[in-house]
C-alpha cells in the first residue's frame, strides 16, 4: 500500500509511457512484417509525445493561452485587469513540451509517411512484407536484386 | 529469437521503470521540467514575457515560431524532404500515356446511391472543412492552431476529395505540378522572411526589425511575422499531406487512387 502511494500513483505517467513504449519496442524487434513494425514505431512515438506533454502538466493550471483578452477580464475595470500585469507561470501550463511535441508529431505523420513509401517499393521488388521471406529472396539473388 | 526480443525488452522496460520514482510527481508545478526549483527557468520565462515581446496571446505560437523559429523552419524543411522523397520513392509514369483510364467521376452516372449519399455529403462537407482550416491557420495567435494544424486539416479535405469520389477528381483540383509548387512555396516563404530580416541588418528570424515592411510597432511587426511564417508552414504541410496521400494511395501511379 505503501509502494502503491508512493511509487505508483503520483507516478503513473511514467507507468503508462514506459508500458507503451515497451509494446512499441516489442512489436519493433520481434514482429515480422514490416507494416507490423510500423504501428509499433507508431506507438514507441506516441509513448515518447505522452511522456513530454505529461512532464508539462502543472496542477490546477490552465492550457497555455494569456487570456488578457477574455471578455471577463475586460469587462471588470479593477486594477487588476491592467494588461500590464505580470504574468503567474503556474497559472499555465508549461509550453515548452507542447511545442517540441507539435512538431514532433508533423515529423512522425512525414517519417510514417516515407517508411509506408519504401516498405510499398520493397512489395513492388518482393511481393511480400515479411522480413523473413525478403532475407531468403535477397540471398538466394532474388527479383529485387540488381547487382 | 523472439525470446530475446522479448527479454530485451523486458529488461529495458524495467531499467526505466526502476528510475521511476526519481521522476517528479505529476502536475507538480515545482518539478524542473516545470523550472520551479531555481529562481529562473526557460519556460517561466516564455509564459511571463511573451506578451509583452510579441503580443501574441498563444504562447505555444509564440515559442514555435519566433523563440524558437529555428527549429521550426527545419522542421518544416523535413517535412517537405519527406514529401519530395515519397514523391521520388513511388512516383512512376505508366508506360503509354500520361494518364491511367480516364473514370466517370460524376457519381451519378453509374447509379450508385451509396456514391450519390457519400458525394453530396463531402460536397457539402469539404468547404466547411477547408473555411475551419483556414480559420485555424488565421486564428492560431488566439487559439489553440497554427500552421501545422491548419495545414493537416487542409491537406485532409483534398484527401476526403480523393476518398469520396477519386483520385483524378482530386487531382484535377489540386494537381501533381501545383503542389510541388506549394510544397517550395511553403519553405520559401518562411525563409524568405527570415532572410529578409538578415538583408535588414538584424538577425535571422529576427522579426522586430520588419516593422515598416508591416506599418506598425516593432512588437507588433514580430506578431505579423509569426502569422507569415506560420502561413509558409500551412502550404508546405497541405502539399506534402496530399502529396503522401496521392503517392501512397496510388503506387506512385497518381491513377485511380483508392
Amino acid at each position: 500500500m505503501d509502494l502503491l502511494n508512493q511509487y505508483l500513483i503520483p507516478h503513473f505517467n511514467y507507468w503508462a509511457y514506459v508500458i507503451l513504449m515497451m509494446i512499441g519496442m516489442h512489436a519493433m524487434i520481434v514482429k515480422n512484417n514490416l507494416i507490423k513494425k510500423l504501428i509499433g514505431m507508431s506507438i514507441f512515438q506516441t509513448a515518447i509525445i505522452l511522456f513530454y506533454v505529461s512532464i508539462g502538466v502543472k496542477e490546477g493550471a490552465d492550457i497555455p493561452v494569456l487570456h488578457h483578452h477574455a471578455p471577463e477580464v475586460a469587462e471588470s475595470h479593477t486594477p487588476a485587469a491592467d494588461p500590464h500585469h505580470a504574468v503567474d507561470p503556474d497559472h499555465y501550463a508549461n509550453p515548452l513540451p507542447h511545442v517540441l511535441m507539435l512538431t514532433a508529431i508533423v515529423v512522425g505523420v512525414s517519417t510514417l509517411g516515407m517508411a509506408l513509401a519504401i516498405s510499398q517499393s520493397i512489395y513492388k521488388d518482393f511481393d511480400t512484407l515479411e522480413e523473413n521471406e525478403i532475407l531468403a529472396k535477397i540471398k538466394q539473388g532474388g527479383p529485387g536484386i540488381d547487382v | 529469437m523472439k525470446w530475446i526480443g522479448l527479454i530485451a525488452v523486458v529488461l529495458t522496460g524495467a531499467l526505466l521503470l526502476s528510475a521511476v520514482g526519481d521522476f517528479p510527481d505529476f502536475g507538480d508545478p515545482k518539478s524542473p521540467a516545470n523550472g520551479g526549483v531555481g529562481d529562473f527557468s526557460v519556460s517561466q520565462y516564455y509564459i511571463t514575457h511573451t506578451e509583452q515581446d510579441t503580443k501574441v496571446p498563444n504562447v505555444v505560437t509564440a515559442v514555435l515560431a519566433d523563440y524558437r523559429g529555428y527549429d521550426t523552419m527545419f522542421e518544416t524543411t523535413v517535412i517537405f524532404i519527406a514529401g519530395i522523397g515519397i514523391i521520388a520513392i513511388l512516383r512512376s509514369h505508366p508506360p503509354g500515356g500520361r494518364r491511367g483510364p480516364a473514370h466517370p467521376i460524376d457519381a451519378t452516372v453509374d447509379g450508385d446511391h451509396q456514391r450519390i449519399i457519400i458525394g453530396i455529403t463531402c460536397r457539402i462537407m469539404i468547404p466547411i472543412i477547408q473555411i475551419f482550416a483556414l480559420y485555424v491557420v488565421a486564428h492560431g495567435h488566439h487559439s489553440p492552431g497554427g500552421g501545422f494544424q491548419g495545414g493537416v486539416m487542409l491537406g485532409a479535405s483534398f484527401i476526403l476529395i480523393g476518398l469520396s469520389r477519386d483520385l483524378q477528381a482530386a487531382l484535377a483540383r489540386f494537381s501533381e505540378r501545383r503542389f510541388i509548387v506549394l510544397a517550395c512555396l511553403g519553405v520559401a516563404i518562411y525563409a524568405g522572411f527570415g532572410l529578409l530580416c538578415l538583408l535588414l541588418e538584424r538577425n535571422f528570424l529576427d522579426y522586430g526589425v520588419l516593422d515598416g515592411f508591416f506599418h506598425t510597432d516593432p512588437v507588433m511587426a514580430r506578431s505579423h511575422g509569426i502569422f507569415a511564417v506560420e502561413v509558409g508552414v500551412a502550404f508546405t504541410v497541405t502539399a506534402i499531406m496530399f502529396a503522401i496521400y496521392a503517392n501512397l494511395s496510388s503506387k506512385g501511379r497518381l491513377d485511380e487512387g483508392l
